[in-house]
């Protein structure tokens, strides 16, 4: 990788749990602990986990939307936790954020129009006649048309309404762009018409992503890193091929297999991990993993493993277990090849999207 | 497996669930038919708007009415069309032998009454008339589905459990009159993935030692493939294909269901680019006059437009709603 876009360096936001009389902090959920990665212009970052890994509050520290209690987020060379509150407002610029619920991050009373306006002329963007072609070409980037500007956010679908915070968070021209769950919400032919839009866009801006969901076939279909979190930690990160191919933390197996597949009788005689994630509030010894772990030794309940470099193919590799040499030697998943009649007709069906597509 | 000639315990016929609004008449479910065996697992998929949760909803005649009503069909429960029971009839009948499991498991929950208690509850409203031992049935549901301490937990609110174990009680619960039908709508879609596979497992497991049917509501082709017999296709309130599950992921025939697989994303392969349905589902008071997926189909023709495909038979336990089915013939 060149110089990258973003380096977060030992990222870390506990929040104080307050309780008696004296709101004495008596305890933290330790949200995020000692995150760093990196990611390049026009690449992408994933952050996968399950609810309450971190994955969140990470995306909201990045932009300092959450403030963390230490850690570096440097964006273009410059750290942006260490800017002054007037710096910061001019450094959003450089950074934006699309997140998973189209229906509470748009203001109602707001029509597109203004919508979109608000970054170009709080920004500095541009002003006057040449704001308003702007808002216009904004809106046929992402797909929309002229006519929608006068409307407000309750006239329109959700994917729509995705795609207008995709277009709010273009405004500025960003070098990054946080997707938190951006697809989460959606059906999935809309889900495969915004992740489409976001490789589209990516291609014609360059910007770097950092996508943070909890679908790893979305994931492995627009990440190029990955990053696996597990109450507050990165436990794996790696090439997304690699990952997939041949994951090296046992958190990270068990979540590939735990994903259900269009397969009939894929589910049989799959293993499975038991139970719920612990609290963040008390997280296990050792390894935080060990209490559902199918490998779990005496070793993992004493002592933490650090997240340590791997032999990787291509790129760089981390994971952090005791026994992550013998969880990547374990076989993987194997691709499965798409039954030929069901191939066939797929293949009929998108020439014939294609032929019509090029028909106008 | 049963023989496949039993008859059927749950048999909907041509069902029609119409809202009545402003706008005109919303046809939400428009002629559904389908039937469910014992001991097996029917998936009803589609996207949004579909009519998927609302078909489940008419099966177990909890459609709001006004504004719903049922305009015309049978919903036969072994044999006997529980649209004609009076309400009474009815109540007896859901939570008791046919049971139902929602999304929300945080909103289908009464939080001011302990997990037990609400167990209990319905215990004795299907005739357990001895408190000790619908409490000790209740514990014994929540052992089957495996929380964790029951015996203690069966005194804990709803807010006290996590997101997954809501779920758990949500199925203990539905599960407590041994019902003969369970319904789930999206069961599982609020929960991680390392949940999904528990709770998925233990339906699965907990059919084949009960023997009881279940409908699946789902939008997740995944869930569908792990856990279902059969499959019904539905989109803008009709049946577009039926077919069993291994027929429907080797070889599926409607184009919607077409777009819908190649629309998600593989984890066993990577894609260049998402195939995506161009469009969205018509509005519902739209009446149109043929195929209500035409305006999203590439392969539609004047005629498909024109003149509303019936849903084929096309081999045991198959049928298909498209005039251009099979399409690579069509296309040669």
């Amino acid at each position: 990788m060149s110089t990258p876009v973003l380096e977060v360096r030992n990222l870390t936001k506990h929040f104080p749990v307050k309780s008696g009389i004296f709101k004495r902090s008596t305890a933290a959920v330790q949200a995020v602990t000692d995150v760093s990665f990196a990611v390049g212009a026009g690449e992408t970052l994933a952050i996968v986990g399950e609810s309450g890994c971190g994955k969140s509050t990470t995306g909201r520290a990045l932009l300092r939307l959450l403030e963390p209690d230490s850690g570096e987020v440097v964006l273009d060379g410059e750290d942006v936790i260490a800017l002054s509150p007037s710096r910061l407002q001019g450094a959003r610029r450089h950074m934006q954020m699309v997140f998973q619920d189209p229906f509470g991050s748009l203001n109602p009373r707001m029509t597109v129009r203004e919508t979109l306006m608000e970054p170009i002329l709080l920004h500095r963007v541009a002003s006057g006649p040449a704001a308003d072609k702007m808002v216009s070409e904004l809106l046929k980037t992402v797909g929309l048309n002229d006519y929608h500007a006068e409307r407000y956010p309750h006239e329109f679908s959700g994917g729509q309404r995705q795609r207008i915070c995709i277009a709010r968070a273009l405004a500025t021209r960003p070098r990054l762009i946080v997707c938190d769950e951006p697809v989460s919400a959606l059906d999935v032919s809309v889900q495969a018409q915004i992740v489409n839009l976001l490789q589209d866009l990516q291609k014609q801006f360059g910007m770097a992503y950092v996508f943070i969901s909890h679908d790893l076939a979305v994931v492995r279909h627009i990440a190029k890193r990955v990053a696996v979190m597990y109450l507050g930690r990165i436990v794996e990160e790696a090439p997304a091929e690699e990952i997939f191919a041949t994951p090296r933390h046992p958190y990270t197996r068990a979540l590939i297999e735990a994903a259900p597949k269009p397969v009939p009788g894929a589910a049989e005689g799959r293993e499975m991990v038991m139970g719920d994630a612990p609290s963040a509030l008390r997280p296990p010894s050792g390894c935080a993993f060990h209490p559902r772990c199918p490998l779990a030794q005496d070793i993992c309940k004493r002592e933490r493993p650090e997240l340590r470099a791997m032999p990787s193919a291509s790129g760089t590799a981390a994971a952090a277990c005791h026994f992550a040499e013998t969880v990547a030697a374990m076989p993987a998943e194997s691709t499965r090849p798409t039954p030929e009649i069901l191939a066939r007709r797929l293949a009929v069906l998108a020439e014939a999207r294609a032929a019509q597509a090029a028909a106008g | 497996m049963t023989d496949p000639t039993d008859a059927p315990l749950l048999e909907v016929r041509d069902l029609q669930v119409h809202f009545d609004t402003e706008g005109g008449t919303f046809r939400a479910v428009d002629g559904v038919s389908f039937s469910v065996r014992r001991g097996a697992t029917l998936g009803i998929v589609g996207e949004s708007g579909c009519g998927k949760s609302v078909t489940s909803l008419g099966v177990m005649r909890l459609i709001p009415r006004p504004p719903g009503r049922y305009a015309g069909g049978e919903v036969l429960f072994e044999g006997k069309d529980i649209l004609k029971l009076s309400e009474n009839e009815m109540r007896k009948l859901r939570g008791g032998r046919m049971g139902m499991i929602f999304q929300e498991p945080m909103t289908s929950l009464n939080p001011v009454y302990t997990i037990g208690d609400q167990i209990i509850e319905s215990l004795r409203a299907h005739g357990w008339k001895d408190k000790a031992k619908a409490r000790a049935r209740a514990i014994e549901m929540l052992d089957l589905v495996r929380l964790p301490s029951p015996e203690t937990r069966v005194d804990d609110f709803p807010h006290q459990l996590s997101g997954g174990q809501r779920q758990r009680v949500m199925i203990a619960l539905a599960l407590a009159n041994d019902p003969e039908l369970l319904i789930a709508d999206e069961p599982t879609t609020a929960l991680d993935v390392t949940i999904q596979a528990q709770i998925l497992e233990l339906m699965r497991d907990l059919r084949e030692r009960t023997g009881s049917a279940i409908v699946l509501i789902t939008h997740d082709l995944g869930v569908v493939a792990e856990t279902c017999d059969d499959v019904v296709v539905m989109y803008a309130g009709k049946v577009v294909e039926k077919a069993p599950v291994a027929d429907l992921f080797a070889s599926a025939q409607h184009p919607y269901t077409l777009g819908l697989m190649a629309a998600v994303p593989r984890l066993d392969a990577r894609t260049d680019r998402l195939e995506t349905i161009p469009g969205s589902v018509p509005p519902p008071y739209l009446q149109l006059p043929g195929c209500r997926f035409a305006g999203r189909c590439p392969l539609a023709t004047d005629h498909c437009r024109s003149a509303p495909p019936p849903l084929k038979e096309i081999g045991p336990g198959r049928a298909v709603a498209c005039w251009r089915a099979p399409i690579e013939e069509a296309a040669a």
